[in-house]
């Protein structure tokens, strides 16, 4: 019964959709204004219908309900009840729900609270929002129906991909996916500031709250993604520059740029067309990751097993919506005026920088990422890209924009002279000197690329506190933290990236019981492997004695572990989180004379990355408030 | 200069990082791009020295070769009559085993493969397709 009520609600919500576009096509071109009324409830209902039957799903996954194919398939009656919740979304089609229903909430949020924006724009963004869920619930309704029903129905289902079996699986799909279509809302707003033609500063006052609230969204999906990958998969790395990881990394590097081009246009009407593009292109990286990770034809734990002619669907609905929102760019960006002129060294001049070389990082990411697919469907041949392509191609370009947001919060609007800005920088550029000094003495022979790392890392953190310096603290407004603290992040999960690239100490060894080894300043003493069993697998775990120099001994414990549905094995690795660092240990095979073969890396303030990561989010949330507060301030 | 003058400087700008990026791209793609051999295209085109690329066969009856240090092996990658010596150190995945399918990613230094990743034929259902259909088609899956 719960099935079928969810999927009379699905079928609902793209009705409402359909009766939401035809309301605004109708009421803006017929001027018949009374229509326009019927916008917002409209919306609202739609999300909520929506929601509701993505409640459904997650109801029928919890009574384990053996009768529904996707249940069958994908969970299992014996799994802990948080994977059984969790597991809603770790399969295609309750995936495809989450976003759809995300979708439909951001719908309406925008209906509810955004109060800004002139009526008529604002009624062409919620037609705009209605479009692109209409053609996601064809999508789902037509050839991803989480709720089909199994006849007969299964005695039990097949599990879920072990790998997936972690509480990161309850977390950070649906943050990211907040995050990703949460950026649907700006694609919206450009697309309704078009149609009107009105593009301008109040325009962006009532973007950047929703573009702020997705990007907090997306920073935060990708570091607990990052985090996840990290311990989960027993390989020590936490960035593979997996096509999946690049697919949430593409949508953050445009948003990112949106949101500091909305600034100026914010602040000084400038980047006004620059603006209204950018904010289509988010999305539309957002729906490219969506076409990435849904259609099948990347290899990863996302991709599920999927049938290749919903790639063709979702291709499909790219080219519709992107294509679409560019024709209208480009139909319109005529009519959209020059904003005020900048000198070029100024913060405009600043940002337009950072916006350059965040759109180049972006398409070399892009270019990284399509090319396999591009290179198999012109020749068949099959290669992959990997670290060392999107290393030697996009560090250098990050790294020269670290540099550059050092100085662009020190500059003034409109005009600044380079001499100013230097002596701004006094303190910071004295910090690099000192550290290439330190670096040259103590550190001998790294890469270059974690070298420069540390070269600019103190110095860029230094530099981001900067705008806080000789200023009335109590006075300074809540977003100039925000963006203090946000880039302050930066330069905390640059130095991270570098430390543990430079500093890492591994040992990979086969142990005898009561054999001890040393990595880094640990050493590490094998005392016994025992086995032990969890709610649905079985394991191996290592008992190992850890002491640091003349300190306490503690025990870590990784374990090998084996799943029987499916039956597969994972490897969970042991890790002690020090002030400085961490400890991670992997259990490996036992060889034929009985030795166990450990894996051990010590990696020096490896937590920045992530300390970071979280320190750009909360940033960007003090920004929100800030920027919130203020708006209802003018308001009043 | 008028701010429509302004426009078109930043619209040059951001065409020539556009290009810069996209050409910055194809280089590195030229280097860096992993290709994807099986043992007798290697017979047939040479060996690439010093180019990261991945290699997939199957693994050769009664070839694995345990080291001493206990976590480094030796073994061989063949398709039918050519084969690859391979070298490795690190912990194997459960499914890598003799006459079952391989991919090995890593760099020749000589006539040996030096692999710093082994990924050992999946799961159906977590199998890549790109894989799949290339093993199919080397005889490493029947």
């Amino acid at each position: 019964m719960i099935a079928e009520a969810g999927l009379a609600l699905l079928w609902l919500a793209a009705a409402l959709s359909v009766l939401q576009l035809s309301l605004v096509a109708v009421g803006m071109t017929g001027g018949r204004d009374e229509l326009l009324s019927g916008v917002r409830p409209a919306a609202v209902l739609q999300g909520a219908f929506v929601s509701a039957a993505f409640v459904a799903l997650v109801i029928v996954f919890l009574q384990s309900d053996m009768s529904v194919k996707l249940v069958a398939t994908n969970s299992h009656s014996l799994k802990p009840w948080l994977y059984k919740f969790a597991g809603t979304w770790g399969n295609h089609e309750g995936s495809m729900l989450l976003w759809v229903s995300v979708l439909g909430f951001a719908g309406s949020a925008v209906a509810l609270l955004e109060k800004r924006l002139d009526n008529r724009t604002l009624m062409a963004t919620l037609g705009a929002q209605a479009a692109i869920g209409l053609g996601f619930y064809a999508f789902l309704l037509f050839s991803s129906n989480p709720f089909e029903r199994l006849f007969p129905a299964a005695l039990e289902g097949q599990g879920l991909n072990p790998l997936l079996q972690d509480p990161g699986l309850a977390f950070h799909p649906p943050t990211l996916y907040f995050g990703y279509v949460g950026m649907s809302i700006a694609f919206s707003f450009a697309v309704g500031a078009l149609v009107t033609r009105k593009v301008d500063r109040a325009f962006a006052i009532a973007m950047r709250p929703w573009v702020l609230g997705a990007w907090i969204f997306l920073t935060l999906g990708i570091t607990a993604g990052s985090y996840w990958a990290y311990y989960e998969l027993g390989w020590g790395g936490w960035w593979f520059w997996d096509p999946v990881e690049n697919a949430s990394l593409m949508p953050w590097l445009a948003t990112t740029a949106l949101l500091h081009s909305v600034t100026v246009l914010a602040t000084r009407d400038g980047l006004r067309a620059w603006t209204v593009m950018l904010a289509v292109v988010a999305f539309s990286m957002s729906m490219v990751g969506t076409f990435l990770v849904r259609s099948g034809i990347l290899t990863s734990v996302h991709s599920f097993a999927v049938d290749p002619t919903r790639g063709g669907f979702i291709l499909a609905l790219l080219a519709i919506y992107i294509g679409g929102a560019m024709a209208l760019f480009a139909l319109r960006v005529g009519a959209v005026r020059e904003g005020t002129k900048f000198d070029l060294v100024s913060r405009e001049g600043a940002l337009v920088l950072n916006n350059l070389l965040l759109s180049a990082i972006l398409g070399v990411v892009l270019v990284g990422t399509l090319y396999p697919l591009g290179v198999e469907a012109v020749t068949g041949e099959k290669l992959s890209v990997g670290p060392p392509y999107f290393n030697m191609a996009s560090a250098p370009l990050a790294l020269a924009l670290v540099i550059f947001m050092s100085a662009g919060p020190l500059m003034r609007w409109r005009r600044d002279s380079l001499g100013a800005v230097s002596l701004r920088l006094a303190l910071p550029i004295l910090i690099v000197a000192i550290t290439f000094l330190a670096l040259v003495i103590f550190v001998p022979m790294i890469h270059w690329l974690p070298w420069a790392g540390l070269l600019l890392a103190g110095g860029v953190a230094a530099a981001s506190l900067a705008p806080l310096w000789k200023r009335n603290l109590r006075r300074t407004p809540l977003f100039t933290y925000g963006m203090v603290m946000a880039h302050l992040g930066i330069a905390v999960s640059l130095g991270g990236m570098a430390s543990e690239t430079a500093f890492t100490t591994e040992t990979l060894a086969a142990m005898n019981i009561g054999e001890s080894k040393t990595v880094g300043p640990f050493s590490v003493k094998l005392n016994g492997v025992t086995p032990i069993a969890g709610a649905n697998w079985t394991a191996l775990e290592a008992q190992l004695g850890v002491k640091r120099g003349g300190g306490d001994s503690h025990l870590m414990q990784p374990q090998a572990r084996m799943f029987s549905t499916p039956p597969t094995e994972t490897s969970e690795a042991a890790i002690a989180t020090k002030f400085d660092g961490q400890l991670y240990l992997v259990l490996g095979k036992q060889e034929p004379d009985g030795r166990w073969q450990v894996r051990m890396w010590w990696k020096p303030w490896v937590t920045f990355i992530w300390l970071g990561g979280i320190l750009i989010a909360l940033g960007g949330f003090l920004s929100l408030i800030g920027r919130l507060r203020r708006n209802k301030g003018a308001a009043l | 200069m008028k701010p429509k003058h302004q426009r078109l400087v930043l619209a040059c700008l951001a065409l020539v990082s556009v290009m810069g990026s996209g050409l910055l791209a194809m280089t590195a793609l030229k280097d860096q791009a992993a290709y994807f051999y099986s043992p007798s295209d290697l017979a047939r085109e040479g060996i690439p020295q010093g180019k990261a690329i991945r290699l997939g066969g199957m693994v050769a009856d009664k070839s694995i070769q345990r080291q001493p240090d206990g976590v480094s092996i030796a073994f061989i990658v063949e398709d039918g009559p050519n084969k690859v010596p391979v070298k490795f150190r690190g912990i194997v995945p459960d499914l890598f085993k003799e006459k079952s399918g391989v991919i090995a990613e890593g760099k020749f230094e000589g006539e040996t493969f030096v692999a710093n990743n082994i990924l050992a034929k999946h799961d159906e259902r977590y199998m890549p397709p790109q894989m799949d259909g290339k093993m199919h088609k080397t005889g490493a899956v029947e």
